[in-house]
């Protein structure tokens, strides 16, 4: 009588031979790229220490209250703010948290240029940071455009022909109150924000560049002997954009 | 194995020192509790800006010559958008160029604007019980286009002196039916009817606004309130970053708006066309910093890191 070989065994042994999921793929590259304390750290290098680096979370912070305050005069309709004193206050509470945003945010983005943040296999963190400020600063403008009163009056016939002039104004209508408003509350906060948790996520992964080097390490030879062997990285690095490549083989 | 050099504005030597604790969650938190405290507080003191939008009713009220004056060019095809081209209409040879190439003409007519038909005869047909208007509008329409073009050129000389003293006072001329025309655009924009035309085109719900921006745009009282809220500017565009009052505005369109008063954008006819393309490239060059050598050294060399990193340099 033979014995039956035990279950897991036999499930191991399917699966082994079966094609990876997408699912089960997603799954082990997120937990390959974000390990828990890279994800949610609670230790940071000594360097990390500068007024500087609180700039990115209250960019963060100011983001909540832009979004809060927003969803306070969405739920309530765009003709609520004209007509009610509590009103009118959270639209300067909108107005004063997207000012504080846009400081905070430009602080942030000269902080990170001065460091030289995109060193590192952190070019895309870079990138992205941008976009984050590029893609604010179109729905801030809608925001402008939305306020039925004299300033988004100015603003979109003022604005028109700078759009038009690109092209862009044969379907994205600056003069169109209906248009400006939903780009304003829907789509443009989904691509800010998408881009914000990008951004986010890739500083978690790279980690905080770290100072140039004293003059002494940065040496003018190969860059694999250029690294002190106590400061070479144990294993295979991942660029910003996915593929793993070994650390010393970047794309110039 | 690749031998690539390396380079202090592209490479790290990735950090394997100490490390002091850090609590990303309590410092989201607490910036954000920073940041509702500053908010509620400069709301407080400062609130925000909302002076009401001018509409062809306050326009044709506060001034109504300059409405009347407005409202024959965009029957007779001389206002602003009627000769401004894509994306409103097809008139050629207007489109900004970047040297052979003109973005709005490739894109095209994509708000179709008549400004005779949108903004004068259509919304005076909606008229009820108007004989006098109805009649008036016919004998136009079927008159020969260069009939039209006369009495056209005989409204906007007589306009152009026009008053106003609770009723419009012109001086005579060969102008046809366009007298009776004009006289009662202008009462249907001062009874408020002529903002309702135009913005739903006789449909209960609309949130299309840009037939009655245009037409308020291409008369003069727009401009000249916007200079009484220190808006406006040489070209306007200066403006566009402000808003009413003592506001900070979107200070971040500042070099945007900055390229409007440098020649040769400043007096060029396709200044808008060449002021975006200098920030399509300016914000080119800024996300692909990390790419570019020389530009990617300015961290380096201005050796402003020094100071973020002043401790870390101290402490060697």
């Amino acid at each position: 009588m033979t014995s039956t070989p035990p279950t897991t065994t036999r499930t191991e042994a399917v699966l082994a031979t079966e094609r990876p999921t997408w699912t089960g793929r997603f799954r082990s590259r997120a937990e390959r790229s974000f390990p828990p304390e890279k994800l949610l750290p609670d230790r940071q290098p000594a360097y990390v220490s500068s007024w500087i680096y609180v700039f990115g979370a209250l960019t963060l912070g100011a983001f909540g209250v832009v979004l809060l305050s927003g969803a306070v005069l969405a739920v309530e309709g765009p003709a609520w703010w004209h007509v009610s004193r509590v009103g009118l206050y959270v639209n300067s509470l909108h107005l004063w948290s997207t000012e504080l945003f846009f400081f905070f945010m430009v602080i942030h983005l000269w902080g990170k240029f001065f460091m030289a943040a995109w060193r590192g296999r952190r070019r895309a963190t870079w990138i992205t940071g941008v976009l984050a400020f590029l893609m604010s600063i179109a729905t801030a403008f809608t925001g402008y455009l939305s306020q039925q009163n004299f300033s988004s009056e100015w603003i979109s016939t003022s604005a028109k022909d700078g759009i038009n002039a690109t092209g862009a104004g044969a379907f994205w209508n600056v003069l169109d109150f209906g248009q400006m408003l939903l780009w304003h509350v829907l789509l443009l906060p989904l691509v800010v924000g998408a881009v914000i948790a990008f951004h986010v996520l890739l500083v978690r992964r790279r980690g905080v560049v770290p100072p140039f080097a004293a003059a002494s390490t940065v040496v003018s030879e190969p860059y694999e002997t250029a690294l002190l062997p106590s400061a070479a990285p144990a294993g295979p690095a991942h660029d910003d954009f996915g593929p793993e490549v070994p650390h010393n083989e970047e794309a110039p | 194995m690749n031998h690539k050099r390396f380079k202090p504005d592209r490479d790290v030597v990735e950090w394997d020192g100490p490390t002091v604790r850090y609590d990303l969650f309590k410092e989201v938190t607490v910036c954000f509790v920073i940041v509702l405290i500053l908010t509620a507080g400069f709301a407080a003191i400062f609130g925000s800006p909302d002076d009401p939008a001018i509409t062809l009713k306050s326009w044709s009220n506060a001034d109504p010559v300059d409405f009347v004056q407005t409202a024959i060019t965009e029957l007779d095809g001389t206002s602003g958008t009627a000769g401004y081209g894509p994306p409103y209409n097809s008139t050629s040879g207007v489109s900004q160029t970047i040297g052979p190439v003109s973005l709005e003409s490739l894109a095209g007519v994509g708000v179709p604007i008549n400004t005779a038909n949108d903004f004068v005869i259509d919304p005076l047909l909606t008229l009820p019980n108007a004989p006098a208007v109805d009649a008036a509008i016919a004998s136009f329409q079927s008159a020969a286009p260069a009939k039209q073009a006369q009495w056209e050129a005989a409204f906007e000389k007589v306009a152009a002196t026009a008053t106003f003293n609770g009723h419009l006072q012109l001086k005579p001329g060969p102008y046809g039916p366009v007298g009776v025309v004009m006289r009662q655009l202008l009462a249907m924009a001062r009874s408020g009817a002529l903002d309702g035309a135009l913005t739903s085109g006789g449909q209960l719900y609309s949130t299309n606004s840009t037939k009655p921006l245009l037409f308020i745009a291409d008369g003069s009282y727009l401009g000249n309130v916007a200079t009484a809220y220190n808006l406006s500017g040489a070209p306007p565009q200066w403006g566009m970053m402000n808003e009413t009052g003592n506001y900070p505005g979107q200070a971040w369109l500042w070099l945007y708006t900055f390229w409007y008063r440098v020649p040769p954008m400043s007096n060029s006819s396709s200044g808008d066309a060449e002021v975006w393309a200098i920030m399509m490239l300016l914000t080119l060059l800024l996300m692909l910093v990390p790419f570019i050598p020389g530009l990617r050294s300015i961290p380096r060399l201005t050796r402003v890191y020094r100071l973020i990193w002043r401790r870390h340099y101290r402490e060697g």
